[in-house]
């Protein structure tokens, strides 16, 4: 058995890739599902009305599919450029801390857009910091990014339990480690009244619509790219690769960072060491189904907040493990890899 | 100063060390069988994570504590399989692959252990393995107490560096996993199956990956709890590197890397005023500054992340 590269690669295989991933998974988890003595159907039905079931459950679902494009968008401009950036977690905390840190004080007073743009952007820098430091390593000394990224996860967790329990400590919180608020004027607003839904969906969706313009139509994305597909040929042909790369680990960190910072500012208004499901490593799952595109990470992380959303809802009927939602995403993961693999190599025998 | 010089020479500091690493040197060698034949495997952390539930799991049903840790090998070889069949004959992305069976291993873990424990307040426990004094070697004073008075499955880690750095340096089955992580092309040449020899490799590296987690749940705790591997895996990739891919240098980083665990978890206790989220960052940190250390002169093997295609340069 041989694998040979299509010489062109159908779009319509590529958009078919990640409904033929995602089935895989469904049926495949269906067999766990069973294994708990539930009907799969029963369960996936109950997780479809869980997720959009009613006016609360969509809201809720559009609610933690915001952050996920953000850190799907991080993951996606990264890997791109094969900076395989496996931090979001981390990033995303170091972006809700600064973003709790100055809105709790030190922006407010200020006119709110100015506020808003001074908090979107410390978060963001607070996350590109934490990938900058692997990202050097990597280009400074050649160490690997994925253990270093890996590692700083830990650390960057660690450390938002030192504010919370330290300087940045919420004295109102009857003693629970949770950080001081962000100041009630400068939460964003809701887009629906009655639920945790905010503008932050808006501003998730116009960002990866900026990513998607920004790779396809200006040299900072052909550079990319080109420093993906292959760096000796984009080196050769006078792309620099160093720069590159430290503008996409700003890129990618500040995505990441500034997800954690809209959720603050948004549903949560402080910082806990607790407040992510996951977020970062649910952003490489949800880059890699949309295939590294800015607007399949869209569609993406609305399905991966289905799946969360609706199987905490499953789980309450059911009794299946709510852990049922990190198997489907993971096997959606592998499975999505071995359908891109068929959609652009062709098998000969 | 004197406090922690005194820390130091203690044999409770030295005995912790061997028991702190011994997860680790798992781990290490693990990760560092495949990487040798040319495969990373950063599904390290999930199949900890899963030979730590299914090594549990099988003593809390009933079994022995060596057939949990069998248990937990055959549940890592699987995932091994699993990973060698993504990356291996398909030649998909090592880095990619790796990190989705840590996330399918370790859901898997916390989906089956949720569906078929019973969790009530606390974690159900089970009976642990209790040191085992070596006749007659563990009355010599110090060593003794140190080395020869440990659990039984830090004797079957520290045997096993000895038995895989044999095989890979001293057998011609060594020669040919080293040099399928070099050259695969010249593997072919030779008449062998290069393909067959990274399955294998990535399949038992997995199996001793688990034991590490396994020796967690059956050693170090008495219970499973979610999130429990903590990095060591992760660790373990970085000390693979830091070892320069040798088994007796990944003994020796395991060592001073659980030197450096017990003796911080010590100075916990006497130095006061430091918050402890300093202490429990060291070993991230430290892994991360190792790494930058070695990066220059790494001699990492030659095919490592390069998928073998027949015919193919």
């Amino acid at each position: 058995m041989r694998f040979e590269r299509r010489e062109e690669v159908s779009v319509a295989a590529l958009v078919l890739a990640p409904f033929v991933a995602v089935l895989a998974a469904l049926v495949l988890c269906a067999g766990l599902i069973a294994m708990a003595g539930v009907s799969p159907w029963t369960a996936y039905g109950e997780m479809l009305t869980g997720a959009f079931g009613s006016r609360l459950a969509v809201t809720e679902t559009l609610t933690r599919a915001s952050p996920l494009i953000l850190t799907g968008l991080a993951a996606a401009v990264a890997f791109r450029a094969r900076l395989w950036n496996i931090g979001g977690e981390g990033q995303f905390y170091m972006g809700a801390l600064a973003a709790a840190a100055l809105g709790h004080s030190v922006v407010v007073g200020l006119p709110l857009p100015l506020a808003w743009a001074a908090l979107a952007l410390a978060g963001m820098a607070a996350g590109a910091v934490l990938l900058l430091i692997p990202a050097l390593l990597r280009l400074r000394f050649g160490v690997d990014e994925v253990v270093t990224t890996l590692l700083l996860n830990f650390v960057a967790l660690l450390f938002v339990g030192l504010m919370v329990e330290g300087v940045l400590k919420d004295p109102m919180a009857f003693g629970w480690p949770q950080s001081v608020p962000v100041a009630a004027g400068l939460r964003l607003p809701d887009l629906v009244p009655r639920s945790r839904l905010h503008v932050g969906l808006v501003l998730a969706v116009v960002v990866a619509g900026i990513i998607w313009l920004v790779q396809s139509r200006t040299v900072f994305g052909a550079e990319t790219r080109a420093a993906g597909l292959n760096p000796r040929a984009a080196a050769f042909a006078g792309v620099p690769i160093t720069a590159t790369l430290a503008k996409v680990a700003i890129l990618s960190g500040g995505l990441a960072g500034l997800a954690g910072a809209v959720e603050v500012l948004g549903p949560v208004g402080y910082v806990t060491t607790t407040m992510s499901p996951g977020f970062g490593y649910a952003g490489i799952v949800v880059a890699m189904l949309a295939a590294l595109h800015p607007v399949g990470v869209v569609a993406a992380s609305v399905f991966v907040a289905t799946v969360f959303v609706g199987a905490d809802a499953m789980s309450r009927a059911t009794g299946v493990p709510s852990f049922i939602a990190d198997v489907i995403m993971a096997v959606a993961l592998l499975a999505m890899l071995v359908a891109l693999l068929f959609a652009t190599y062709r098998v000969r025998t | 100063m004197t406090e922690a010089f005194d820390i130091l020479t203690t044999a409770s500091l030295w005995a912790a060390v061997l028991r702190i690493a011994t997860p680790l040197i798992f781990g290490v060698l693990g990760a560092l069988i495949c990487e040798r034949a040319g495969v990373l495997n950063l599904g390290i952390e999930g199949i900890m994570t899963l030979g730590a539930m299914v090594g549990w799991l099988t003593v809390f049903w009933g079994g022995d504590l060596w057939t949990g840790l069998a248990v937990a090998v055959l549940a890592g070889m699987l995932m091994g399989w699993l990973h060698a069949m993504l990356t291996v004959p398909l030649g998909l992305s090592q880095h990619v692959s790796g990190l989705g069976i840590t996330l399918f291993a370790s859901a898997l873990a916390y989906y089956l252990y949720r569906l078929w424990v019973e969790v009530g307040d606390l974690p159900p426990t089970i009976e642990p393995f209790q040191p085992w004094a070596v006749p007659g070697l563990s009355s010599i004073p110090f060593v003794g107490e140190v080395v020869f008075t440990q659990m039984p499955p830090t004797y079957v880690a520290l045997i096993l560096v000895v038995l895989v750095a044999w095989v890979l340096n001293r057998t011609p089955m060594g020669l040919a996993l080293r040099m399928t992580g070099e050259n695969p092309h010249a593997v072919e040449a030779q008449g062998l199956n290069p393909v067959r020899i990274r399955i294998w490799a990535v399949m038992v590296g997995s199996g001793i990956m688990a034991l590490g987690g396994a020796f967690l749940t059956t050693a170090t705790f008495n219970s499973f709890f979610p999130t429990m591997v903590q990095g060591r895996g992760w660790i373990c990739i970085a000390l693979v590197v830091f070892a320069s891919w040798r088994p007796g240098k990944a003994l020796i980083g395991a060592l001073l890397f659980a030197l450096f665990d017990a003796f911080q978890l010590r100075l916990q206790t006497v130095v006061e005023g430091v918050p402890y989220q300093l202490f429990l960052m060291a070993p991230y940190v430290l892994s991360i500054v190792a790494l930058v250390l070695v990066a220059r002169r790494a001699r990492v093997p030659e095919a490592l992340m390069q998928p073998y295609r027949r015919g193919e340069r």
